[in-house]
């Protein structure tokens, strides 16, 4: 910290409206020359739009811009598009990589900022028609890959890169623009192995060592550590603290990161440690683009409600639905001390487990048909259920149809015109509904639900969650909850683990402490 | 204030019909217009009306059965059936197999269906294992293999060993570019229980025919398998997480939808009095898909009663423009070419519009 201290961007007192819904609550970030600032947060704690108001991106002035003012250089400025923003000398390394995949290395990195000469038709015709000028490209390339110590061929075809090189290649990127002031770096080593995220960090002190001023925005919170002056937390909109490295610890982040304060639902205890383990999960992975586990062991015993937590991306979704069958999947799975076949929706189906999917309106429902048509639909393939025999063959029974939907619409409150409304037509709330409807058609003795309050307005959160309370309760069903919202989890289940990396980083009771949670979603091992 | 209440109240009826309209569809609309405005001219034209009726009804059911193939295809989700062309092929082939046993009557109509529906299966099982493998561009493909089968099967007419003199070339080997159907299969179901009304010849058999058709889809769509297969082109992610599997669904579909081009054109064939053999398949496919549209289908939701609508409403134009662009461009094949302009027309406007709103 011992900069000279001249300011390189103030945003002073920023503020986001999303359709009413105040995603960002007066954030106040200074960043200095040469300094390295991280930001930290869970995911939806508004570090992306902080970022795309920073950009200006369009999505922001489409949703009726912002409030708050931004210095850039100690002069104010108005940032109304990217062009602006990289104008200004701010520039961005993207999370996922902006690169061409058939063009080299030098071309990527001079890519619309092309050296040229002029020829005989580009004197008559433009210059439009310029040749480019590959040996002064290549030079450029170079330096700017030699600033990164980077050993890679400027001429090599991005195709063929290790992801690694991928990344340092759009870092070059960045470095060669001539007046780069400030560089942001989004979540940059999420997709490289240990030793090339050490040589990223190595790297970005270095730059700053020359002058430059960095974000860093990451959710590991070592990372940060080792390399940050000064770290802002954001938690749901707010700016929690902004600390210099000196005077905070990982725990601490940990803690602002996750702190909520929640209160328990006065769930009863139950003593888990006598029941029967009913799924058995080992060595379990899942090819979900995105969400992809690694290795999973997990013992879920009967009648528990067992929460899945995690950052997005860390593969707490894919748990699920590699076990459903609905993505490619490898392990081992025994359901009821018998082995369940993995890729399978159907057998696992009709083993008795049923699935609430993340994506509602994409899996969970046939949007264009009628309510009772989807609370059935499942049912009917798999067990047979609401069928009339006509002797050769067996149509549906619509009054069966009808009775058993109109007996769930009242059960579980689903408010709507009839049992013949399509779902499409319905708010987020009463579709999940309707999804809980299908899944109990099923009479499963275990339920994964993923996500099942998202996009949904919050008193008809607390319907679902109660929802499925009371089915744990009443009917002693297994529960499986895969959640963003540390809070629901906390709230409903018995216990929670955390995933990282597609891997279980541990087991936690809901009233754990903060910091514990927030060291392990951060990938952190347990600290006790 | 009372005044203004009945204003208000004629609004919301006037807007209760826009939207009635609406989501009948203004394409179908416009060809309902187009339509009674063909039948206008050719009353002042003096064009016999109840002929002009008989007509309609006789295409009606020659054609549905074809249009009804469109149905499977559209709803187990691989879009328009432009795989038409193989189902149609299977279908003479039985005809010609018929006609060869020397088989006579209704005998030798359902024999052609009896001999067509294994051929069917395997040619639509084949057909379904491709189209499996280009999903999100099945019409494209499937035109392209409709067209190829079809160039495919012109050596097959040649060369394929039928002896019955009725279809062969009068030089030796080979079947006749059309065959004739008088004393096999002409007009069995069109002359079945037939009858007249102030002067409108009503196909009885080949609607009771359609009707049947019609209803066995109906019932269909109505059972595990059938609905099924409906959630397969409404949500394929839906059915996979309900343990269906998708990709036999669209195989299945693929079948019967192939299944009824075969049925479909000896219905055809059999009000038109010949098979037509060689390049006549090829653009058939067009003329089903354009009146599903134009009953109100997308291409991704259909209904029976779309099938119906549409075919009496495409046909109806078909038969009702020929004479009054004859009466109206006396010139040679100027009425020739103003029919084809009529229908290609209805198909591009079809296929343009997509149908109504749901």
């Amino acid at each position: 910290m011992e900069r000279n201290g001249r300011s390189v961007l103030e945003m002073k007192n920023i503020s986001k409206e999303f359709y009413g819904n105040k995603v960002l609550k007066g954030i106040n970030l200074s960043v200095q020359e040469g300094e390295i600032h991280g930001i930290v947060g869970e995911n939806g704690a508004g570090k992306s739009t902080l970022m795309n108001i920073l950009f200006g991106m369009s999505v922001i002035h489409s949703t009726g811009g912002f409030e708050g003012s931004i210095e850039f250089l100690g002069k104010p400025v108005r940032i109304s598009s990217p062009f602006d923003a990289m104008a200004l000398g701010i520039g961005m390394v993207h999370q996922e990589f902006m690169l061409i995949p058939g063009y080299s290395v030098t071309e990527n990195i001079k890519l619309n900022r092309e050296i040229t000469k002029d020829n005989f038709f580009s004197k008559i015709l433009g210059p439009g028609l310029r040749t480019l000028d590959w040996d002064s490209m290549g030079q450029d390339a170079k330096r700017a890959l030699s600033k990164l110590e980077m050993d890679i061929d400027e001429w090599a075809r991005i195709a063929g890169l290790p992801v690694g090189h991928m990344q340092f290649v759009e870092i070059a990127r960045e470095l060669d623009k001539q007046n780069l002031k400030l560089l942001v770096f989004d979540e940059p080593t999420a997709v490289l192995t240990e030793s090339e995220a050490d040589r990223l960090l190595s790297t970005l002190r270095k730059l700053a060592e020359t002058g430059i001023s960095i974000l860093f925005i990451t959710h590991r919170l070592h990372e940060i550590m080792e390399v940050c002056d000064r770290i802002t937390v954001l938690r749901d909109g707010v700016q929690v603290a902004t600390k210099s490295k000196s005077e905070t610890t990982i725990e601490e982040l940990a803690r602002l990161m996750v702190g909520h304060s929640i209160e328990s639902v006065g769930k009863r205890k139950v003593n888990l440690s006598e029941r029967k383990t009913i799924l058995k999960v080992r060595d379990l992975r899942v090819l979900m683009p995105g969400e992809t586990v690694q290795k999973v062991d997990l013992d879920i015993k009967e009648g528990e409600i067992f929460g899945i937590g995690g950052l997005a991306g860390q593969g707490k979704i894919g748990i699920a639905n590699g076990i459903m069958g609905l993505y490619d999947s490898s392990g081992s799975v025994e359901f009821d001390d018998k082995l369940l076949p993995l890729n399978n929706p159907r057998e696992v189906l009709k083993r008795g487990l049923a699935f609430l999917s993340e994506d509602r309106r994409g899996v969970g429902l046939l949007l264009d048909m009628s309510v009772e048509m989807n609370i059935v639909a499942p049912a009917i393939e798999i067990h047979r259920k609401f069928l009339k025999d006509m002797g050769v063959f067996s149509v549906l029974d619509r009054s069966q149809i009808r009775a058993f939907a109109q007996d769930m619409i009242q059960k579980l409150d689903i408010r709507c015109l009839g049992p013949d409304q399509p779902v499409k037509r319905l708010s987020g709330g009463n579709q999940q509904k309707v999804c809980i409807a299908k899944a109990l058609a099923l009479e499963p003795k275990l339920l994964f639900v993923s996500e099942p309050t998202r996009g949904i307005d919050i008193g008809a959160k607390k319907r679902v969650l109660d929802t499925l309370v009371e089915l744990n309760q009443k009917n002693g069903m297994t529960i499986v909850l895969t959640s963003s919202e540390l809070a629901e989890l906390r709230s409903i289940c018995d216990r929670i683990a955390i995933i990282s990396e597609g891997r279980v980083m541990g087991i936690l009771d809901p009233d754990a402490e903060d910091a514990q949670f927030g060291l392990l979603m951060a990938g952190e091992y347990a600290v006790r | 204030m009372q005044y203004d209440n009945k204003k208000s109240q004629t609004t919301t009826m006037l807007e209760q019909i826009l939207k009635k309209i609406r989501s009948f569809g203004i394409p179908r609309i416009i060809i309902i217009l187009f339509l009674l405005s063909l039948w206008i001219s050719a009353a002042f034209l003096s064009i016999p009306f109840p002929a002009l009726l008989s007509d309609t009804f006789v295409r009606l059911g020659m054609n549905t059965v074809l249009t009804l193939s469109m149905l499977p295809s559209i709803l187990v989700g691989t879009s328009l059936f432009f795989g038409l062309p193989l189902g149609i092929i299977c279908g003479l082939l039985g005809g010609v197999m018929s006609i060869e046993l020397n088989l006579k009557g209704l005998t030798a109509f359902f024999a052609a269906i009896g001999f067509s529906i294994p051929l069917a299966i395997l040619v639509g099982y084949g057909y379904g294992l491709l189209l499996n493998r280009v999903k999100g561009s099945e019409m494209t493909v499937g035109t392209y293999v409709g067209f190829a089968f079809v160039s495919l099967m012109s050596f097959g007419w040649v060369t394929l060993p039928f002896k019955n003199p009725e279809m062969a070339w009068a030089i030796g080997k080979g079947i006749r570019v059309t065959v004739s159907l008088e004393g096999r299969f002409s007009n069995v179901l069109n002359k079945l229980w037939a009858f007249e009304l102030y002067g409108i010849k009503i196909p009885t058999g080949a609607l009771v025919f359609l009707g049947v058709m019609c209803l066995i889809m109906g019932l269909f769509l109505r059972t595990r398998t059938g609905l099924a297969m409906q959630e397969c082109g409404m949500n394929p992610k839906f059915a996979k997480a309900s343990g269906i599997d998708v990709d036999r669904m669209r195989i299945l579909g693929t079948i019967i939808s192939t299944i009824l081009g075969a049925i479909g054109i000896l219905t055809y064939a059999q009000g038109f009095g010949f098979l037509q053999l060689y390049e006549a398949p090829m653009y058939m496919g067009f003329i089903a898909a354009a009146a599903i549209l134009i009953g109100g289908a997308t291409l991704k939701t259909a209904k029976i009663s779309h099938v119906i609508i549409g075919t009496f409403l495409f046909q109806g134009i078909l038969v009702v423009a020929l004479p009054v662009a004859n009466t109206v461009a006396t010139l040679g094949s100027l009425a020739e070419i103003s029919r084809i302009i009529v229908s290609n027309g209805i198909i591009l406007y079809a296929l343009a519009q997509k149908g109504g709103n749901e």
